[in-house]
């Protein structure tokens, strides 16, 4: 096998979800609950994985505590050895189930904001009551000690807000805040008129991001996924397709990237019927764009390429039509014209929400 | 930013050592981090426990590998402050 193992799993235990945000990552088609993968099936891949070499599991959604049987799955998960993470909206969680998560040995706690205030957060989370029962989930994991990582969705209409989210973190007791700009893949894809941060918007965040990690080093680690529309190099796109990360969806498919769907005839399998490491090692999906060999111009002949690896193939299939083209927003793309126009759209701030809705049979 | 000779470095919860039974050698777990540990970083997490002060750890890792404490101090301050800055590390 010539790929090295991967080093994160993320586990969307499943996509149903109380809130529906309108920059959800899961996704267009939902799986229905029927579909998911069982406790015991759970456990299984959480003991193929560790045995492939991952170390870290992310317990995703959709709203992990969505799943009635998480402390069974998570107490599966540490007993197989790998360090979990859970990353919830905490709608969902009671003080009595975080210390049952506790008693069943999970590590971190990532949990999501929306905004800084009830009426911002509720408005894009789509749940009354929802940032104030995030506010209490907050309380209790301080209460039991877990670390906890406060998770920020950051776009147009609550940008501006940034220092404010760095305090709300602060105040919470997070060791660490993750700034991440919508990514306009999926279900953000309809909202990207409403969502779209200005370019004023993308320097004054960066800016604001560069002081506050040197007021607060050793206090507070701040993460930060800028908005790579007004970047000049794309992201790396997974750190390198299935070079690192690999993904389960609720019903057991195996994905290099959790947006991987998004992409047109790609193949994905099941482990349900191949083992994990089969899958990992010579799967289509993880093969499709592995290495460079795939890659056209101008990566093929880019100095770069070894490190962004040509950017992000959902976006080169969303904006170029081609997966294996140059993500358009690299500024060596010919296509990066049309990402400029985008940026420079008029924002329309009054622009309705498309928010996530339900899948028929959930 | 260095920690001192006086300070007692405890790794806060979430935080851990463990063995990669997969790739071999040891890794550093945190949340969202997992850092590969050299011989040293092993040697020198292995020895916070909470109570002992960095210098009390660098002096048993010196007497341990017959190396001179102050360089054993000076790696060890330096490897351990880069954990603090990234909350992998807590002082008691």
């Amino acid at each position: 096998m010539s790929a090295p193992p991967p080093v994160a799993m993320l586990a969307e235990l499943t996509h149903r979800c109380p809130l529906s945000c309108p920059y959800c990552s899961n996704p267009l088609e939902l799986t229905a609950r029927a579909a998911e993968l069982s406790t015991e099936e759970w456990a299984d891949a959480f003991r193929q994985a560790a045995d492939l070499g991952v170390l870290q599991l992310h317990l995703s959604g959709g709203e992990p505590a969505s799943r009635r049987d998480l402390e069974a799955i998570t107490a599966a998960a540490a007993e197989a050895g790998l360090y979990t993470n859970l990353i919830t909206s905490g709608v969902g969680l009671t003080e009595a189930r975080l210390r049952a998560l506790d008693a069943a040995g999970l590590d971190h706690v990532q949990l999501s904001v929306q905004g800084v205030d009830a009426v911002s957060a509720d408005a894009i989370g789509g749940y009354r009551g929802g940032f104030e029962r995030k506010m209490r989930v907050a309380g209790w994991v301080a209460e039991i000690g877990f670390p906890l990582t406060l998770n920020a969705v950051m776009h147009r209409r609550n940008l501006d807000r940034l220092e404010e989210t760095v305090e709300l973190a602060l105040g919470l007791g997070a060791r660490r805040l993750e700034v991440a700009c919508v990514q306009f893949h999926g279900w953000a894809a309809a909202n990207r008129a409403a969502l779209m941060p200005t370019l004023a918007q993308a320097r004054a965040a960066k800016a604001l991001v560069d002081a506050k990690r040197k007021d607060l080093l050793g206090r507070l680690v701040i993460d930060f996924v800028p908005p790579d529309y007004h970047a000049e190099f794309p992201k790396a796109c997974m750190g390198g397709w299935g070079s690192t990360g690999i993904n389960l969806a609720p019903d057991g498919r195996v994905l290099p990237c959790h947006a991987a769907e998004t992409i047109p005839g790609l193949r994905f399998e099941s482990i349900r019927d191949r083992p994990l490491a089969a899958i990992w090692a010579d799967g289509p999906a993880f093969e499709a764009f592995r290495g460079t060999d795939w890659m056209q111009e101008p990566c093929t002949s880019c100095e770069r390429r070894g490190r962004d690896f040509g950017g992000c193939r959902c976006q080169a299939a969303a904006l170029a039509g081609d997966p294996a083209a140059t993500d358009p927003v690299c500024s060596k793309s010919p296509l990066r014209p049309k990402v400029d126009a985008m940026i420079a759209e008029a924002p329309d701030d009054d622009a309705p929400l498309v928010h996530r809705t339900p899948p028929a049979s959930a | 930013m260095s920690l001192g000779a006086e300070a007692r470095p405890a790794l806060p919860r979430g935080v851990r050592v463990a063995e990669d039974r997969v790739r071999g050698g040891w890794v550093l777990l945190a949340p969202e981090r997992a850092l590969r540990l050299d011989d040293v970083g092993r040697a020198v997490l292995g020895e916070i426990d909470g109570a002992s002060s960095l210098g009390e750890i660098a002096e048993r890792l010196a007497a341990r590998y017959d190396a001179p404490p102050e360089r054993v101090l000076a790696d060890a301050d330096r490897f351990l402050s880069a954990l603090r800055a990234r909350r992998m590390l807590d002082l008691a």
